[in-house]
Protein backbone atom coordinates (compact mmCIF):
# COMPACT_ATOMS: atom_id res chain seq x y z
CA UNK A 1 0.00 0.00 0.00
CA UNK A 2 1.16 3.50 -0.70
CA UNK A 3 2.22 5.65 1.72
CA UNK A 4 1.49 9.20 1.59
CA UNK A 5 4.49 11.37 2.10
CA UNK A 6 4.23 13.86 5.08
CA UNK A 7 4.37 17.64 3.54
CA UNK A 8 7.22 20.10 5.28
CA UNK A 9 5.23 22.75 7.21
CA UNK A 10 5.86 26.14 4.87
CA UNK A 11 5.10 29.31 6.76
CA UNK A 12 7.11 33.21 5.74
CA UNK A 13 9.05 33.92 2.71
CA UNK A 14 9.57 30.39 2.09
CA UNK A 15 5.58 29.71 1.77
CA UNK A 16 5.77 32.82 -0.38
CA UNK A 17 8.23 31.57 -2.57
CA UNK A 18 7.43 28.03 -2.82
CA UNK A 19 3.96 29.41 -3.91
CA UNK A 20 5.40 30.97 -6.74
CA UNK A 21 6.28 28.03 -7.69
CA UNK A 22 4.07 26.09 -7.44
CA UNK A 23 1.24 28.63 -9.41
CA UNK A 24 4.23 28.97 -11.89
CA UNK A 25 4.72 25.38 -12.53
CA UNK A 26 1.44 24.70 -14.75
CA UNK A 27 2.37 27.21 -16.91
CA UNK A 28 5.38 26.26 -17.66
CA UNK A 29 4.55 22.82 -17.71
CA UNK A 30 1.91 23.66 -20.32
CA UNK A 31 4.23 25.36 -22.56
CA UNK A 32 4.82 22.13 -25.00
CA UNK A 33 1.95 19.61 -23.76
CA UNK A 34 -0.98 20.72 -24.90
CA UNK A 35 0.22 21.08 -28.42
CA UNK A 36 -2.70 22.70 -30.24
CA UNK A 37 -2.08 25.47 -27.70
CA UNK A 38 1.53 26.25 -29.15
CA UNK A 39 -0.67 26.39 -32.60
CA UNK A 40 -2.86 28.94 -31.69
CA UNK A 41 -0.78 31.24 -30.13
CA UNK A 42 2.48 31.08 -32.20
CA UNK A 43 1.03 30.39 -35.58
CA UNK A 44 -2.13 32.50 -35.89
CA UNK A 45 -0.07 35.79 -35.00
CA UNK A 46 1.93 34.57 -37.47
CA UNK A 47 -0.94 35.33 -39.99
CA UNK A 48 -1.46 38.17 -39.08
CA UNK A 49 1.44 39.75 -38.59
CA UNK A 50 2.43 38.90 -42.38
CA UNK A 51 -0.56 40.66 -43.44
CA UNK A 52 0.09 43.63 -42.14
CA UNK A 53 3.82 43.17 -43.08
CA UNK A 54 2.28 43.21 -47.02
CA UNK A 55 0.15 46.17 -45.98
CA UNK A 56 3.97 47.62 -45.93
CA UNK A 57 5.07 46.18 -48.58
CA UNK A 58 1.80 47.50 -50.92
CA UNK A 59 2.62 50.69 -50.08
CA UNK A 60 6.55 50.53 -50.89
CA UNK A 61 7.18 51.41 -47.25
CA UNK A 62 11.22 51.33 -45.95
CA UNK A 63 12.65 48.03 -44.79
CA UNK A 64 12.89 48.74 -41.37
CA UNK A 65 9.22 48.78 -41.32
CA UNK A 66 8.99 45.33 -41.85
CA UNK A 67 10.87 44.76 -38.77
CA UNK A 68 8.65 47.61 -36.71
CA UNK A 69 5.90 44.81 -37.42
CA UNK A 70 7.24 41.79 -36.99
CA UNK A 71 9.04 43.38 -33.27
CA UNK A 72 5.25 44.47 -32.69
CA UNK A 73 4.07 41.52 -33.65
CA UNK A 74 6.28 39.34 -31.40
CA UNK A 75 5.45 41.37 -28.56
CA UNK A 76 1.43 41.40 -28.93
CA UNK A 77 1.76 37.83 -27.66
CA UNK A 78 2.49 39.26 -24.35
CA UNK A 79 -0.02 42.05 -24.21
CA UNK A 80 -2.71 38.69 -25.27
CA UNK A 81 -1.37 37.22 -22.60
CA UNK A 82 -1.51 39.48 -19.84
CA UNK A 83 -5.11 40.65 -20.69
CA UNK A 84 -6.42 36.68 -21.13
CA UNK A 85 -4.31 34.84 -18.51
CA UNK A 86 -3.43 37.47 -16.27
CA UNK A 87 -6.46 40.18 -15.60
CA UNK A 88 -9.10 37.55 -16.85
CA UNK A 89 -7.14 34.64 -14.89
CA UNK A 90 -8.75 35.05 -11.08
CA UNK A 91 -12.34 35.34 -12.72
CA UNK A 92 -11.89 32.11 -14.35
CA UNK A 93 -10.46 30.97 -11.14
CA UNK A 94 -13.27 31.84 -9.58
CA UNK A 95 -15.94 30.39 -12.07
CA UNK A 96 -13.86 27.17 -12.00
CA UNK A 97 -13.97 26.85 -8.14
CA UNK A 98 -10.08 27.39 -7.28
CA UNK A 99 -10.31 30.97 -6.06
CA UNK A 100 -12.16 29.65 -3.27
CA UNK A 101 -9.36 26.96 -2.68
CA UNK A 102 -6.40 29.65 -3.12
CA UNK A 103 -8.24 31.79 -0.82
CA UNK A 104 -8.79 28.70 1.98
CA UNK A 105 -5.32 27.95 1.39
CA UNK A 106 -2.57 29.44 3.19
CA UNK A 107 -0.89 30.72 0.54
CA UNK A 108 -0.66 34.27 0.00
CA UNK A 109 -2.72 35.46 -3.03
CA UNK A 110 -0.15 38.20 -3.66
CA UNK A 111 2.55 34.74 -4.31
CA UNK A 112 -0.16 33.36 -6.44
CA UNK A 113 -0.28 36.26 -8.75
CA UNK A 114 3.22 36.27 -8.73
CA UNK A 115 3.71 32.60 -10.10
CA UNK A 116 0.85 33.30 -12.54
CA UNK A 117 3.20 36.22 -14.19
CA UNK A 118 6.34 34.55 -14.25
CA UNK A 119 4.61 31.20 -15.85
CA UNK A 120 2.95 33.53 -18.23
CA UNK A 121 6.49 35.62 -19.07
CA UNK A 122 8.35 31.88 -19.85
CA UNK A 123 5.08 30.25 -21.64
CA UNK A 124 4.51 33.67 -23.44
CA UNK A 125 8.18 34.08 -24.49
CA UNK A 126 8.62 30.85 -26.52
CA UNK A 127 5.30 31.71 -28.14
CA UNK A 128 6.86 35.33 -28.98
CA UNK A 129 10.35 33.81 -29.91
CA UNK A 130 8.68 32.04 -32.74
CA UNK A 131 6.89 34.72 -33.96
CA UNK A 132 9.89 36.59 -33.93
CA UNK A 133 11.97 34.02 -35.81
CA UNK A 134 9.50 33.00 -38.53
CA UNK A 135 8.23 36.13 -39.49
CA UNK A 136 12.21 37.89 -39.37
CA UNK A 137 13.57 34.63 -41.72
CA UNK A 138 10.51 34.90 -43.99
CA UNK A 139 11.09 38.51 -44.05
CA UNK A 140 15.20 37.98 -44.04
CA UNK A 141 14.50 41.25 -41.94
CA UNK A 142 17.83 42.85 -40.80
CA UNK A 143 18.57 43.97 -36.88
CA UNK A 144 21.52 45.87 -35.35
CA UNK A 145 22.76 43.98 -32.65
CA UNK A 146 24.49 46.71 -30.91
CA UNK A 147 23.63 46.79 -27.75
CA UNK A 148 21.86 43.68 -26.98
CA UNK A 149 22.80 44.12 -22.82
CA UNK A 150 20.32 47.53 -23.17
CA UNK A 151 17.82 45.64 -24.86
CA UNK A 152 18.33 42.70 -22.64
CA UNK A 153 18.06 45.60 -20.34
CA UNK A 154 14.44 47.22 -22.13
CA UNK A 155 12.92 43.48 -22.09
CA UNK A 156 13.08 42.64 -18.48
CA UNK A 157 11.65 46.10 -17.07
CA UNK A 158 9.07 46.10 -19.63
CA UNK A 159 8.03 42.48 -19.04
CA UNK A 160 7.98 43.92 -15.17
CA UNK A 161 5.99 46.90 -15.60
CA UNK A 162 3.66 45.13 -17.94
CA UNK A 163 3.02 42.01 -15.76
CA UNK A 164 2.48 44.35 -12.95
CA UNK A 165 0.12 46.11 -14.89
CA UNK A 166 -1.83 42.71 -15.18
CA UNK A 167 -1.35 41.63 -11.61
CA UNK A 168 -3.08 44.64 -11.20
CA UNK A 169 -5.70 44.09 -13.86
CA UNK A 170 -6.82 40.32 -12.11
CA UNK A 171 -7.93 42.44 -9.58
CA UNK A 172 -10.22 45.30 -11.48
CA UNK A 173 -10.84 42.31 -13.45
CA UNK A 174 -12.00 40.25 -10.75
CA UNK A 175 -14.23 42.44 -9.68
CA UNK A 176 -16.29 43.41 -12.98
CA UNK A 177 -17.71 40.31 -12.88
CA UNK A 178 -18.79 38.29 -15.98
CA UNK A 179 -18.03 41.28 -17.96
CA UNK A 180 -14.35 40.71 -18.14
CA UNK A 181 -14.60 39.07 -21.23
CA UNK A 182 -15.88 42.38 -22.70
CA UNK A 183 -13.25 44.48 -21.05
CA UNK A 184 -10.14 41.93 -22.20
CA UNK A 185 -11.96 42.23 -25.68
CA UNK A 186 -11.71 45.78 -25.50
CA UNK A 187 -8.39 46.22 -24.85
CA UNK A 188 -6.99 45.19 -27.87
CA UNK A 189 -7.03 46.74 -30.58
CA UNK A 190 -7.69 49.93 -28.89
CA UNK A 191 -4.05 49.11 -27.44
CA UNK A 192 -2.37 48.05 -30.56
CA UNK A 193 -3.44 51.58 -31.60
CA UNK A 194 -2.07 53.76 -29.11
CA UNK A 195 1.01 51.82 -28.13
CA UNK A 196 2.10 51.81 -31.80
CA UNK A 197 2.52 48.05 -32.07
CA UNK A 198 2.82 48.25 -36.08
CA UNK A 199 4.30 51.96 -36.49
CA UNK A 200 6.25 54.55 -34.10
CA UNK A 201 4.37 55.61 -31.41
CA UNK A 202 5.82 59.34 -32.53
CA UNK A 203 3.65 59.33 -35.94
CA UNK A 204 0.64 59.52 -32.82
CA UNK A 205 1.60 62.96 -31.72
CA UNK A 206 3.27 64.04 -28.36
CA UNK A 207 0.38 63.82 -26.47
CA UNK A 208 -1.41 60.58 -27.67
CA UNK A 209 2.26 58.94 -27.18
CA UNK A 210 2.57 60.31 -24.07
CA UNK A 211 -0.88 58.95 -22.81
CA UNK A 212 -0.12 55.66 -23.84
CA UNK A 213 3.31 55.82 -22.04
CA UNK A 214 0.96 54.71 -19.17
CA UNK A 215 1.08 50.95 -21.10
CA UNK A 216 4.51 49.40 -20.48
CA UNK A 217 4.85 48.00 -24.13
CA UNK A 218 4.37 51.30 -25.72
CA UNK A 219 7.95 52.93 -24.19
CA UNK A 220 9.23 49.44 -24.14
CA UNK A 221 8.34 48.89 -28.21
CA UNK A 222 10.02 52.41 -28.86
CA UNK A 223 13.18 51.74 -27.05
CA UNK A 224 13.60 48.41 -28.68
CA UNK A 225 13.29 49.36 -32.52
CA UNK A 226 15.39 52.27 -31.41
CA UNK A 227 18.25 49.65 -30.40
CA UNK A 228 17.62 47.20 -33.05
CA UNK A 229 17.15 50.20 -36.49
CA UNK A 230 19.42 52.63 -36.65
CA UNK A 231 18.73 53.41 -39.92
CA UNK A 232 16.69 56.21 -38.46
CA UNK A 233 17.42 57.74 -35.79
CA UNK A 234 14.53 60.17 -35.34
CA UNK A 235 11.66 57.25 -34.94
CA UNK A 236 12.41 57.24 -31.13
CA UNK A 237 9.86 58.93 -28.86
CA UNK A 238 11.76 59.29 -26.28
CA UNK A 239 15.69 58.46 -25.66
CA UNK A 240 16.07 54.75 -24.52
CA UNK A 241 17.69 55.92 -21.47
CA UNK A 242 14.67 58.00 -20.16
CA UNK A 243 12.53 54.85 -21.14
CA UNK A 244 14.44 52.34 -19.23
CA UNK A 245 13.59 55.26 -16.40
CA UNK A 246 9.88 55.11 -16.76
CA UNK A 247 9.57 51.86 -17.39
CA UNK A 248 11.50 50.83 -13.96
CA UNK A 249 9.12 53.36 -11.91
CA UNK A 250 6.03 51.62 -13.66
CA UNK A 251 7.03 48.68 -12.60
CA UNK A 252 7.32 49.44 -9.24
CA UNK A 253 3.93 51.25 -9.08
CA UNK A 254 1.85 48.43 -10.82
CA UNK A 255 3.37 46.26 -8.67
CA UNK A 256 3.06 47.81 -5.54
CA UNK A 257 -0.58 48.78 -6.47
CA UNK A 258 -1.44 45.07 -7.23
CA UNK A 259 -0.47 44.18 -3.79
CA UNK A 260 -2.55 46.90 -2.62
CA UNK A 261 -5.60 46.31 -4.93
CA UNK A 262 -5.67 42.92 -4.14
CA UNK A 263 -5.83 43.81 -0.53
CA UNK A 264 -8.37 45.92 -0.96
CA UNK A 265 -9.97 43.07 -3.06
CA UNK A 266 -10.07 40.47 -1.12
CA UNK A 267 -10.99 43.01 2.40
CA UNK A 268 -14.12 43.88 0.12
CA UNK A 269 -15.25 40.90 -0.77
CA UNK A 270 -14.98 38.81 2.01
CA UNK A 271 -16.64 41.39 3.84
CA UNK A 272 -19.84 41.64 1.04
CA UNK A 273 -19.29 37.44 0.94
CA UNK A 274 -18.72 38.33 -3.11
CA UNK A 275 -15.19 36.98 -3.45
CA UNK A 276 -16.16 33.70 -4.66
CA UNK A 277 -19.43 33.99 -5.62
CA UNK A 278 -19.56 32.58 -9.06
CA UNK A 279 -23.48 34.24 -9.83
CA UNK A 280 -21.69 37.40 -11.50
CA UNK B 1 -42.71 41.47 -30.78
CA UNK B 2 -40.49 38.87 -29.57
CA UNK B 3 -43.78 36.25 -28.14
CA UNK B 4 -45.90 37.21 -31.47
CA UNK B 5 -43.08 35.78 -33.96
CA UNK B 6 -43.12 32.97 -32.17
CA UNK B 7 -46.84 32.38 -32.33
CA UNK B 8 -47.29 32.93 -36.45
CA UNK B 9 -48.32 29.85 -37.92
CA UNK B 10 -45.67 29.57 -39.81
CA UNK B 11 -43.65 29.33 -36.82
CA UNK B 12 -45.51 27.70 -34.57
CA UNK B 13 -45.25 24.73 -37.08
CA UNK B 14 -41.78 24.88 -38.35
CA UNK B 15 -39.19 23.63 -35.58
CA UNK B 16 -36.03 24.88 -37.71
CA UNK B 17 -37.54 27.95 -37.94
CA UNK B 18 -38.61 27.88 -34.40
CA UNK B 19 -35.38 26.82 -33.39
CA UNK B 20 -33.48 29.48 -35.43
CA UNK B 21 -35.41 32.93 -34.30
CA UNK B 22 -34.91 31.80 -30.60
CA UNK B 23 -31.55 30.77 -31.01
CA UNK B 24 -31.18 34.48 -32.83
CA UNK B 25 -32.76 36.07 -29.88
CA UNK B 26 -30.81 34.05 -27.13
CA UNK B 27 -27.82 35.02 -28.99
CA UNK B 28 -28.46 38.71 -29.24
CA UNK B 29 -29.39 38.84 -25.34
CA UNK B 30 -25.87 37.03 -24.56
CA UNK B 31 -23.75 39.48 -26.66
CA UNK B 32 -25.81 42.77 -25.56
CA UNK B 33 -27.35 42.47 -22.42
CA UNK B 34 -24.37 42.51 -20.16
CA UNK B 35 -23.88 46.55 -20.10
CA UNK B 36 -26.12 49.26 -20.73
CA UNK B 37 -26.88 50.47 -24.19
CA UNK B 38 -24.32 53.14 -24.06
CA UNK B 39 -21.12 50.89 -23.21
CA UNK B 40 -21.96 48.11 -25.48
CA UNK B 41 -22.12 50.41 -28.23
CA UNK B 42 -19.10 51.87 -27.59
CA UNK B 43 -17.55 48.84 -27.07
CA UNK B 44 -19.27 47.95 -30.73
CA UNK B 45 -17.90 50.85 -32.11
CA UNK B 46 -14.04 51.37 -30.45
CA UNK B 47 -12.74 48.02 -31.50
CA UNK B 48 -13.60 48.20 -35.21
CA UNK B 49 -12.43 51.81 -35.67
CA UNK B 50 -9.13 50.74 -33.66
CA UNK B 51 -8.55 48.21 -35.65
CA UNK B 52 -8.70 50.44 -39.26
CA UNK B 53 -7.05 53.27 -37.36
CA UNK B 54 -3.68 51.03 -37.01
CA UNK B 55 -4.21 50.55 -40.66
CA UNK B 56 -5.01 54.36 -41.53
CA UNK B 57 -2.19 55.32 -39.28
CA UNK B 58 0.63 52.77 -40.96
CA UNK B 59 -0.58 53.90 -44.18
CA UNK B 60 -0.27 57.91 -43.32
CA UNK B 61 3.38 57.61 -41.82
CA UNK B 62 4.47 55.96 -45.13
CA UNK B 63 2.61 58.32 -47.66
CA UNK B 64 2.49 61.59 -46.09
CA UNK B 65 -1.11 61.10 -45.41
CA UNK B 66 -2.40 60.40 -48.87
CA UNK B 67 -5.76 58.82 -48.46
CA UNK B 68 -7.34 59.38 -51.99
CA UNK B 69 -4.93 56.66 -53.67
CA UNK B 70 -6.87 53.87 -55.02
CA UNK B 71 -4.76 51.50 -52.62
CA UNK B 72 -6.17 53.24 -49.26
CA UNK B 73 -9.62 52.65 -50.59
CA UNK B 74 -8.88 48.94 -50.96
CA UNK B 75 -7.57 48.76 -47.34
CA UNK B 76 -9.91 50.55 -45.55
CA UNK B 77 -12.91 48.63 -47.43
CA UNK B 78 -11.21 45.54 -47.00
CA UNK B 79 -10.38 45.83 -43.36
CA UNK B 80 -14.10 47.01 -42.61
CA UNK B 81 -15.64 44.06 -44.21
CA UNK B 82 -13.55 41.56 -42.79
CA UNK B 83 -15.11 42.39 -39.65
CA UNK B 84 -17.92 40.16 -41.21
CA UNK B 85 -15.76 37.11 -41.53
CA UNK B 86 -14.01 37.31 -37.72
CA UNK B 87 -17.53 37.83 -36.27
CA UNK B 88 -19.38 34.86 -38.12
CA UNK B 89 -17.28 32.43 -39.17
CA UNK B 90 -15.80 32.46 -35.62
CA UNK B 91 -18.73 33.40 -33.88
CA UNK B 92 -20.13 29.49 -34.36
CA UNK B 93 -17.31 27.70 -33.19
CA UNK B 94 -17.12 30.11 -29.70
CA UNK B 95 -20.78 29.22 -29.20
CA UNK B 96 -20.06 25.86 -29.38
CA UNK B 97 -17.24 26.63 -26.91
CA UNK B 98 -19.57 28.70 -24.33
CA UNK B 99 -22.08 26.25 -24.58
CA UNK B 100 -19.73 23.46 -23.41
CA UNK B 101 -17.18 25.52 -21.43
CA UNK B 102 -18.51 28.59 -20.32
CA UNK B 103 -22.51 28.11 -19.22
CA UNK B 104 -22.71 24.64 -19.40
CA UNK B 105 -25.85 24.30 -20.56
CA UNK B 106 -24.98 22.00 -23.62
CA UNK B 107 -26.83 18.80 -21.85
CA UNK B 108 -30.03 20.90 -21.02
CA UNK B 109 -30.29 22.09 -24.44
CA UNK B 110 -29.36 19.24 -26.48
CA UNK B 111 -32.43 17.22 -24.67
CA UNK B 112 -34.79 19.64 -26.04
CA UNK B 113 -36.48 19.10 -29.43
CA UNK B 114 -34.21 22.11 -31.21
CA UNK B 115 -32.54 21.26 -34.52
CA UNK B 116 -29.28 21.62 -33.86
CA UNK B 117 -28.17 23.04 -37.36
CA UNK B 118 -30.31 25.50 -37.46
CA UNK B 119 -29.50 26.52 -33.18
CA UNK B 120 -26.09 27.04 -34.64
CA UNK B 121 -26.91 29.15 -37.35
CA UNK B 122 -28.88 31.52 -35.27
CA UNK B 123 -26.47 31.98 -32.49
CA UNK B 124 -24.42 32.58 -34.91
CA UNK B 125 -26.90 35.37 -36.50
CA UNK B 126 -26.77 37.80 -33.12
CA UNK B 127 -22.53 37.90 -34.12
CA UNK B 128 -23.22 38.73 -37.54
CA UNK B 129 -25.96 41.74 -36.35
CA UNK B 130 -22.88 43.11 -34.19
CA UNK B 131 -20.43 43.06 -36.49
CA UNK B 132 -23.05 44.60 -39.47
CA UNK B 133 -23.41 47.71 -37.11
CA UNK B 134 -19.46 47.67 -36.87
CA UNK B 135 -19.06 47.41 -40.51
CA UNK B 136 -21.87 50.16 -41.29
CA UNK B 137 -20.14 52.46 -38.49
CA UNK B 138 -16.47 51.85 -39.73
CA UNK B 139 -17.51 52.67 -43.58
CA UNK B 140 -19.20 55.51 -42.47
CA UNK B 141 -16.47 57.02 -40.50
CA UNK B 142 -14.48 56.37 -43.37
CA UNK B 143 -16.38 58.45 -45.47
CA UNK B 144 -16.52 61.24 -43.55
CA UNK B 145 -13.19 60.89 -42.20
CA UNK B 146 -11.08 60.06 -44.88
CA UNK B 147 -13.12 60.72 -47.57
CA UNK B 148 -13.51 57.22 -48.98
CA UNK B 149 -14.97 57.66 -52.72
CA UNK B 150 -18.51 55.95 -51.67
CA UNK B 151 -21.08 57.61 -52.98
CA UNK B 152 -24.71 56.67 -52.67
CA UNK B 153 -24.88 57.48 -56.76
CA UNK B 154 -21.91 55.50 -57.56
CA UNK B 155 -22.55 52.41 -55.51
CA UNK B 156 -23.62 49.52 -57.65
CA UNK B 157 -26.99 48.40 -55.11
CA UNK B 158 -27.87 45.29 -57.10
CA UNK B 159 -24.42 43.91 -57.65
CA UNK B 160 -23.76 44.79 -53.80
CA UNK B 161 -27.19 43.28 -52.48
CA UNK B 162 -26.56 39.99 -53.93
CA UNK B 163 -23.10 40.15 -53.15
CA UNK B 164 -23.81 40.50 -49.18
CA UNK B 165 -25.99 38.08 -49.29
CA UNK B 166 -24.44 35.46 -50.91
CA UNK B 167 -21.36 36.44 -48.88
CA UNK B 168 -23.03 36.19 -45.48
CA UNK B 169 -24.63 32.89 -46.73
CA UNK B 170 -20.97 31.47 -47.20
CA UNK B 171 -19.26 32.68 -44.43
CA UNK B 172 -22.20 31.68 -42.24
CA UNK B 173 -21.53 28.04 -43.89
CA UNK B 174 -18.06 28.06 -43.20
CA UNK B 175 -18.96 29.57 -39.64
CA UNK B 176 -21.06 26.39 -39.39
CA UNK B 177 -18.59 23.84 -40.05
CA UNK B 178 -15.82 25.10 -37.81
CA UNK B 179 -18.72 24.66 -35.41
CA UNK B 180 -19.09 21.49 -36.08
CA UNK B 181 -15.13 20.73 -36.32
CA UNK B 182 -14.80 22.52 -32.55
CA UNK B 183 -17.85 20.11 -31.46
CA UNK B 184 -15.10 17.14 -31.74
CA UNK B 185 -12.49 18.72 -30.15
CA UNK B 186 -11.52 19.57 -26.39
CA UNK B 187 -9.03 21.58 -24.28
CA UNK B 188 -8.68 24.50 -27.14
CA UNK B 189 -8.21 27.72 -25.58
CA UNK B 190 -8.81 29.22 -28.98
CA UNK B 191 -11.04 28.22 -31.34
CA UNK B 192 -10.92 26.04 -35.40
CA UNK B 193 -13.20 29.14 -36.04
CA UNK B 194 -10.63 32.11 -34.98
CA UNK B 195 -7.38 30.09 -36.85
CA UNK B 196 -9.64 30.00 -40.70
CA UNK B 197 -10.53 33.54 -39.51
CA UNK B 198 -7.31 34.50 -38.75
CA UNK B 199 -5.98 32.32 -42.01
CA UNK B 200 -8.42 34.53 -44.04
CA UNK B 201 -7.02 37.60 -42.83
CA UNK B 202 -3.60 36.69 -45.10
CA UNK B 203 -5.03 34.49 -48.03
CA UNK B 204 -8.17 36.34 -49.14
CA UNK B 205 -6.18 39.69 -49.52
CA UNK B 206 -8.48 41.41 -46.99
CA UNK B 207 -5.99 44.16 -46.37
CA UNK B 208 -3.33 44.06 -49.40
CA UNK B 209 -3.70 43.10 -53.07
CA UNK B 210 -3.18 39.39 -53.60
CA UNK B 211 -0.51 39.96 -56.25
CA UNK B 212 1.50 40.27 -53.39
CA UNK B 213 1.38 37.15 -52.06
CA UNK B 214 4.02 34.38 -53.27
CA UNK B 215 2.55 32.94 -56.34
CA UNK B 216 2.75 29.26 -54.18
CA UNK B 217 0.20 30.69 -51.86
CA UNK B 218 -2.06 32.70 -54.09
CA UNK B 219 -4.43 29.65 -54.91
CA UNK B 220 -4.57 29.01 -51.48
CA UNK B 221 -7.06 32.28 -51.41
CA UNK B 222 -8.60 31.49 -54.35
CA UNK B 223 -10.20 28.52 -52.54
CA UNK B 224 -12.58 30.68 -49.98
CA UNK B 225 -15.73 31.94 -51.03
CA UNK B 226 -14.61 35.43 -49.16
CA UNK B 227 -11.75 36.06 -51.54
CA UNK B 228 -14.14 37.07 -54.08
CA UNK B 229 -16.84 38.28 -51.54
CA UNK B 230 -14.72 40.75 -51.24
CA UNK B 231 -13.19 42.15 -54.43
CA UNK B 232 -17.23 42.46 -55.59
CA UNK B 233 -18.11 43.88 -52.25
CA UNK B 234 -15.12 46.65 -53.00
CA UNK B 235 -16.14 46.84 -56.67
CA UNK B 236 -19.97 47.14 -56.04
CA UNK B 237 -19.00 49.59 -52.95
CA UNK B 238 -16.43 52.23 -55.50
CA UNK B 239 -18.13 51.66 -58.69
CA UNK B 240 -17.11 52.88 -61.88
CA UNK B 241 -13.60 54.72 -59.69
CA UNK B 242 -13.02 50.64 -58.56
CA UNK B 243 -8.81 50.41 -59.87
CA UNK B 244 -8.23 46.44 -59.45
CA UNK B 245 -5.25 44.67 -58.85
CA UNK B 246 -3.41 41.81 -61.34
CA UNK B 247 -4.81 38.53 -59.54
CA UNK B 248 -8.65 39.21 -60.58
CA UNK B 249 -7.90 41.90 -63.64
CA UNK B 250 -9.58 39.22 -66.06
CA UNK B 251 -12.32 39.02 -64.41
CA UNK B 252 -15.78 40.51 -64.75
CA UNK B 253 -18.35 40.45 -62.09
CA UNK B 254 -20.52 38.12 -63.58
CA UNK B 255 -17.52 35.51 -63.53
CA UNK B 256 -16.77 36.46 -60.13
CA UNK B 257 -20.38 36.11 -58.88
CA UNK B 258 -20.95 32.74 -60.67
CA UNK B 259 -17.88 32.04 -58.76
CA UNK B 260 -19.05 32.82 -55.32
CA UNK B 261 -22.09 31.37 -55.98
CA UNK B 262 -21.19 28.16 -56.59
CA UNK B 263 -19.00 28.40 -54.08
CA UNK B 264 -21.60 29.49 -51.50
CA UNK B 265 -23.95 26.38 -52.37
CA UNK B 266 -21.24 24.00 -52.53
CA UNK B 267 -19.82 25.07 -48.52
CA UNK B 268 -23.61 24.82 -47.38
CA UNK B 269 -23.86 21.65 -48.60
CA UNK B 270 -20.75 20.82 -46.51
CA UNK B 271 -22.02 22.60 -43.50
CA UNK B 272 -25.10 20.28 -43.48
CA UNK B 273 -22.86 16.92 -43.79
CA UNK B 274 -20.23 18.18 -41.37
CA UNK B 275 -22.45 18.94 -39.07
CA UNK B 276 -24.26 15.67 -39.18
CA UNK B 277 -21.13 13.64 -39.18
CA UNK B 278 -19.63 15.81 -36.02
CA UNK B 279 -22.47 15.67 -33.85
CA UNK B 280 -22.60 12.04 -34.17
CA UNK B 281 -18.73 11.48 -33.65
CA UNK B 282 -18.91 13.91 -30.99
CA UNK B 283 -21.51 11.84 -29.31
CA UNK B 284 -19.53 8.82 -29.79
CA UNK B 285 -16.19 10.47 -28.21
CA UNK B 286 -17.76 12.21 -25.04
CA UNK B 287 -16.58 15.54 -26.62
CA UNK B 288 -19.90 16.40 -26.65
CA UNK B 289 -20.48 17.82 -23.60
CA UNK B 290 -17.33 17.44 -21.87
CA UNK B 291 -16.15 19.94 -19.69
CA UNK B 292 -12.39 20.80 -19.31
CA UNK B 293 -12.05 24.48 -17.87
CA UNK B 294 -9.95 25.65 -20.53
Amino acid sequence: MMQLQPVERQTGWRLFWNTIWARAYPRLIGTFRERSWFFFEALLPVLSTVSYIYVYQAINAPEDYIGFVVIGGSMAAFWLNVLWSMGSQLYWDKDDGNLQLFVLSPAPLMAILLGMAIGGVIMTLSRALVIFVVCSLLFQVEYQTGSLWLLVIVFVVTMAALYGMGMMFSSVFLAAGREVWHFANLLQEPIYLVSGFMFPVKALGFWVASAASLIPLTLGLDAMRQLLFTSDPTIGFLPVGVEILILCVLAVFFIAGAAWMLAKLEEIGRRDGRLIERRR
Amino acid sequence: MYQTMMNLPLVRRANWLRTFLNAAWLGWQIESNWADPFLFAVYSIARPIASVLILVVMYSVITNGATDQPIFAYIYLGNALYILVGQVVSGVSWTVISDREQYRTVRQLYTTPLDGYFYLMGRGVARLLVGIISLVITVGFGVLAFQLPISLQTVDWLLFTVTMVLGIISLAALGHVMGSITMMTARQIGSVGDAVAGALYLFSGAIFPLDLLPSVLRPIGLIFPATYWLELARRALLGPGYVGFETFAGFSNSHLLLILLVATLLLLVASIYTYRWAFNRARETGFFDMETNF
